[in-house]
């Protein structure tokens, strides 16, 4: 412990063999990386089951000998029955939401960079890090193997061993039917309540449940880590916006997978136990009388749900805002407008979260009086959303903005959270969402505002970030490329689907040909699908320039963006305890760009001040709407 | 915190490079920017052990809250509540947790003052009457069960089987840390890093420990004394 020994004694040697080095590795880095691969495999799944959804949406009855082939029971002769168009519903939802929009943003993204932007060497436990995405990788492979359990005669058999109604498989679908909200009572019956319910719904309560741990290990380190870990001079508003959305969003899921576990455990005992939480007496399904069930309430599901399910949203958006603030200071070469309003704004958004969760359940017959309150949360929550939107405007005004990659699709971002987030003001009125609720409407609202607007903010985050994860560049032609069909085919599929809402077509329908007043309609249903495959295709662009430009891509230097913040003070690839031994000092803000007075046009947070900082420029990044003119 | 300045205070505050005892008191939560200072000589500050126990009360306070406000909900929507009459033993259960809390609380305190036979032996008891606690939950299903009560029976039944097996759950997660402060004392632990650790796990172990019995207390008043 002697004290010369300050900048090399705490030097940590890689390990040496492969396994402990990539597989069950303790470097946050690696863990990052391993929770980008398994959403880069999860979206694959989510996307082509949505690319199945539109093929019967737009051509039903079609005969398609592949899906014969691979699902005799589900698509006989190779048309998709309704069952199974449901649980592809279910399965792309519970994909995309818990796998890919909560493993990537978070687990990924906020892995590799939070701990090297705070200055510390590694999260706060590496143990549970790595146990952290273990466990939500045994939570995807659970939920694959619901989709075989109901999809493969035999798999189903094996299943079907372990219980005739709870765990019965092989019933034809892929998977679960009930939406990724899975609502009781059907989801508590089994068997009894149709195709898909039974080993397919068990099987994705214990992998949400399993997923839900997950999440909380890697919550408890987040905030520890942050709260603890942080580098001398790293106060908390001289944190980059990025680690502010991390933290907010761990906060979130600390705060609400406790719940969703809670009821996955109910909703579980009510399936394999015989209790009655969710189950009502005297219910009737398909004809028959539920026996040996009394006195459960439907809706303390929906409540325990949606609890969780709210804020569930914002964690899968913040990180994005996190990164779009981020990249939009960096590339528009100024301070981020308005840092304490951004870091308050955040917070608010996830705080209210927590207390807006009826609006989910305006149709479930709750009292007016609640329905009202909670529509007056949900709107003011269009506050702090504006604030930010205003800022991201106000940093970008009279910029000379660099129109990379990234920032495209930071930029992208701003465009469709906007877009996305306008309509929430519209379902937020209970007169509104009567008509509106459980149309294409809300489809397209949460999908433009939750889940393009995310993927929109990890793309930005990808090619940002690529070079210091892997050392070399992403190819800028493709990912212009990439930006520009992905951007315009979203807006292709889901303005229409606002269209179709104002209609009145339904969501969770796999046909809409037997309904006279959708028929001028198909159209557009056939234009939805046309786009959602373009755009579907270009992702594999996306693919291909992620993985020839880890080994071809142009050699990064330690900073090719020329931003400020720690990561980029560190070699591309980072070394395994990333600052080499060494406790970086932080003396600035994160944003400090076009600074007045300062040889180039941004200072590293790490630069010691004096030499060509004004006064007054230490705290913060300030406010400045045109840089710093004094 | 304690008055006294004890040998592994100083040990701590060097490392830390706190001012005196009350610079690591609290919640480990440092407003200069948390991390290090001038002078220290390594990265591991036994703080973050006390924030991670702390976050982690937080998201099983959730887990709780939510299973209690089903229980609340439930009880209240319809007419087949039937509520058990308490088994005698669960009294002595509880007996068992809330002294462990005390025995815990004077381990941890022998730990300060680097009494480490008082420590050990503490712990031991503490461990004694955890798994004391366990087996006299356990010996509360069987009387249940054996009386023809079980999960199914009614939904009262169900929450008490439910809560007593998650909280049961989280007294196991505590058994075990206290198994590995306890084989942890075997170890001679020579460097100032090994000891800070030893301290921050038995500190946060000691926090965890107090949390489950308060909760026990909560689900116990819940589950019996709630109208």
């Amino acid at each position: 412990m002697a004290e010369a020994s300050h900048d090399v004694a705490h030097r940590h040697e890689p390990p040496k063999s492969f396994i402990r080095k990539y597989i069950f590795s303790l470097d946050h880095k690696v863990i990052g990386i391993q929770y980008i691969l398994l959403a880069l495999s999860a979206v694959i799944v989510g996307m082509l089951m949505s690319v199945l959804m539109r093929m019967n949406l737009s051509w039903p009855g079609t005969h398609w000998p592949i899906m014969g082939t691979l699902f005799p029971t589900g698509a006989p002769g190779g048309v998709m029955s309704a069952e199974f168009y449901l649980s592809l519903v279910t399965m792309h939802g519970t994909m995309m939401v818990f796998f890919v929009l909560t493993t990537a943003p978070q687990g990924g993204f906020g892995n590799y960079i939070l701990p090297i932007q705070i200055g510390a060497e590694d999260m706060a436990f590496p143990f549970l890090n790595m146990m952290s995405f273990w466990v939500t990788f045994v939570g995807f492979l659970v939920l694959l193997l619901a989709i075989f359990a109901e999809g493969n005669a035999t798999v189903g058999a094996w299943f079907t061993k372990l219980g005739e109604s709870a765990w019965a498989g092989g019933s034809g679908t892929v998977g679960s039917i009930g939406g990724w909200t899975q609502y009781a009572p059907l989801s508590a019956l089994g068997k009894v309540a149709g195709p898909g319910q039974g080993a397919g719904v068990t099987l994705w309560i214990i992998s949400i449940a399993i997923f839900c741990v997950g999440s909380l290990l890697g919550a408890l380190n987040f905030i520890t880590t942050l709260l603890n870990m942080r580098t001398r001079g790293m106060s908390l508003m001289r944190m980059p916006l990025t680690c502010w959305a991390w933290f907010t969003t761990a906060v979130l899921a600390l705060l609400s997978f406790p719940v969703l576990l809670g009821g996955g455990i109910l909703l579980l005992l009510d399936r394999i136990a015989g209790t009655s939480f969710f189950i009502p007496g005297g219910e009737y399904v398909s004809g028959a009388l539920i026996p040996n069930h009394a006195g459960g309430s439907p809706l303390l599901w929906q409540h325990l749900f949606w609890f969780f399910g709210h804020p569930e949203v914002y964690i899968a958006i913040l990180p994005g805002m996190g990164a779009t603030s981020h990249i939009l200071s960096t590339f528009a070469r100024k301070p981020i407008f308005g840092y304490r309003a951004m870091v308050f704004a955040i917070f608010a958004i996830g705080m209210l979260g927590f207390f807006v969760w009826g609006h989910h359940m305006f149709m479930s017959g709750m009292s007016p009086y609640s329905a009202v309150a909670f529509s007056i949360l949900t709107l003011s929550i269009g506050v702090p959303s504006a604030i930010k939107t205003f800022n991201w405007i106000g940093t970008l005004w009279g910029a000379k903005i660099r129109f990379t990659t990234p920032m495209l699709f930071a930029i992208g971002f701003v465009s469709v959270f906007v877009a996305g987030g306008i309509t929430g003001l519209v379902l937020g009125q209970t007169s509104l969402d009567f008509f509106f609720h459980d149309t294409y409407f809300v489809t397209a609202h949460f999908h433009l505002v939750m889940g393009v607007a995310s993927i929109f903010g990890m793309f930005a985050a990808t090619y940002f970030w690529f070079p210091k994860m892997f050392g070399r560049m992403m190819h800028e032609g493709m990912g212009k490329l990439h930006f520009w069909v992905t951007f315009v085919g979203v807006y292709a599929i889901f303005i229409p689907f606002h269209a179709m809402g104002m209609l009145g077509m339904p969501r969770r329908y796999s046909n809409f040909s037997e309904y006279e007043f959708l028929k001028n309609s198909h159209g557009l249903v056939l234009f939805v699908t046309v786009a959602a495959i373009v755009t579907v295709s270009i992702q594999l662009l996306f693919y291909f320039n992620f993985f020839w430009s880890m080994f071809k891509g142009k050699k990064a230097t330690d900073n090719p963006w020329e931003a400020t913040t720690l990561e980029w003070t560190i070699p591309s690839p980072p070394p395994h305890d990333n600052f080499a031994g060494v406790v970086p000092t932080v003396y600035h803000g994160p944003y400090e760009f076009s600074v007045p007075g300062a040889p180039r046009d941004f200072i590293m947070q790490t630069e010691p001040e004096g030499v060509e900082v004004t006064a007054g420029l230490g705290e913060t990044s300030g406010n400045g709407g045109n840089g710093h003119k004094h | 915190m304690a008055a006294t300045v004890t040998n592994t205070d100083r040990v701590i505050d060097a490392a830390i490079g706190g001012g005196g005892p009350r610079g690591r008191g609290g919640n480990g939560f440092r407003k200069n920017g948390g991390g290090h200072h001038e002078g220290d000589d390594f990265r591991f500050s036994p703080a973050r052990y006390r924030v991670g126990v702390w976050v982690a009360i937080a998201s099983i306070v959730m887990l709780f809250t939510a299973l209690s406000s089903a229980y609340i909900v439930r009880s209240a929507s319809s007419n087949d509540w039937t509520p058990l009459v308490l088994p005698k033993v669960l009294w002595l259960s509880s007996a068992f947790i809330v002294v462990s809390s005390i025995t815990m609380e004077i381990s941890r305190r022998s730990l300060k003052a680097q009494n480490n036979r008082g420590y050990r032996l503490w712990l031991t008891n503490t461990l004694m009457l955890g798994i004391g606690f366990v087996a006299a939950q356990l010996f509360a299903w069987r009387q249940l069960a054996r009386q023809g009560v079980y999960m199914a029976s009614n939904p009262h039944s169900s929450f008490f089987y439910l809560f007593t097996a998650a909280h049961g759950l989280h007294v196991l997660g505590g058994i075990l840390a206290l198994t590995y402060l306890l084989l942890r004392t075997r170890r001679k632990t020579d460097t100032v890093e090994g000891e800070l650790k030893r301290v921050g796990a038995a500190d946060a172990a000691t926090v965890y420990w107090h949390f489950l019995d308060g909760l026990w207390i909560c689900l116990f008043l819940l589950l019996f004394f709630w109208k």
